[in-house]
């Protein structure tokens, strides 16, 4: 039997929209499926070697649980980002939620493939030296050549 | 029941027990059997779906002492 195909094209790059196309990728690579994620616009920032800099904000995150309830001016002040985020983080780990740096390797050991859009990387003149290795470029014919074929297509 | 390998799932969170009993299965031969424990009560649901989908039968499910426990002999 042929493996199942899915392909998923990542456009967020902050903490909480990071997660599901690095769960997704390499839980169906667990499964024994071929994957492909396509990452564009601000889902680049997800082939960083370095994933510090992926944050979260309460801001425009209504639905966001907060410990207490925040007024909206008071998630626009400096420093609540950065709060919002470590608070996030420390969280995730207490609950043994993978880091995004773990699941992206697991990706990778399993052969998912990550490819970057080669537009969007000219358009914000990213240094591909910043990326990951093993990673293609291409453009949008490239991705819809395997989106053609998949039994899953997803846009997050 | 015997088992011939054990991952300790305990405390990690969707999809790491899934992807690493994966992981664990890859160096086992056909026929053997791998022994997971696992906190995450997803991983209930999860396991069950992971041996559906990857032809590794799911011998028992169940719960010892608070933890959840799956014997898988792989396919």
């Amino acid at each position: 039997m042929a493996s199942k195909k899915m392909a998923i094209i990542a456009t967020k790059g902050a903490l909480d929209m990071a997660y599901p196309p690095l769960i997704l990728a390499s839980t169906a690579a667990a499964l024994g499926w071929e994957v492909q994620v396509f990452f564009t616009f601000y889902g680049l920032q997800l082939l960083r070697k370095d994933l510090s800099g992926i944050a979260i904000s309460p801001l425009a995150n209504p639905a966001m649980p907060m410990p207490v309830p925040m007024p909206v001016i008071v998630s626009a002040l400096p420093g609540m980002q950065a709060m919002a985020t470590s608070m996030m983080k420390a969280k995730m780990k207490k609950k043994g939620v993978a880091s995004l740096t773990e699941l992206r390797s697991l990706c990778q050991e399993a052969e998912v493939k990550f490819i970057a859009c080669q537009m969007t990387v000219d358009l914000f003149e990213f240094d591909k030296a910043d990326f990951i290795d093993g990673i293609e470029y291409g453009g949008a014919a490239t991705f819809m050549k395997f989106a053609g074929e998949t039994d899953i297509c997803l846009f997050i | 029941m015997t088992f011939d390998k054990e991952f300790d799932a305990t405390g990690l969170s969707c999809p790491l027990p899934i992807v690493k009993t994966k992981k664990s299965l890859a160096d086992m031969q056909s026929g053997q059997v791998l022994r997971v424990v696992a906190t995450d009560p997803g991983s209930v649901a999860d396991m069950a779906a992971f041996a559906e989908q990857t032809g590794h039968a799911l011998i028992s499910s169940g719960q010892e002492g608070g933890k959840y426990v799956f014997l898988l002999k792989k396919g």
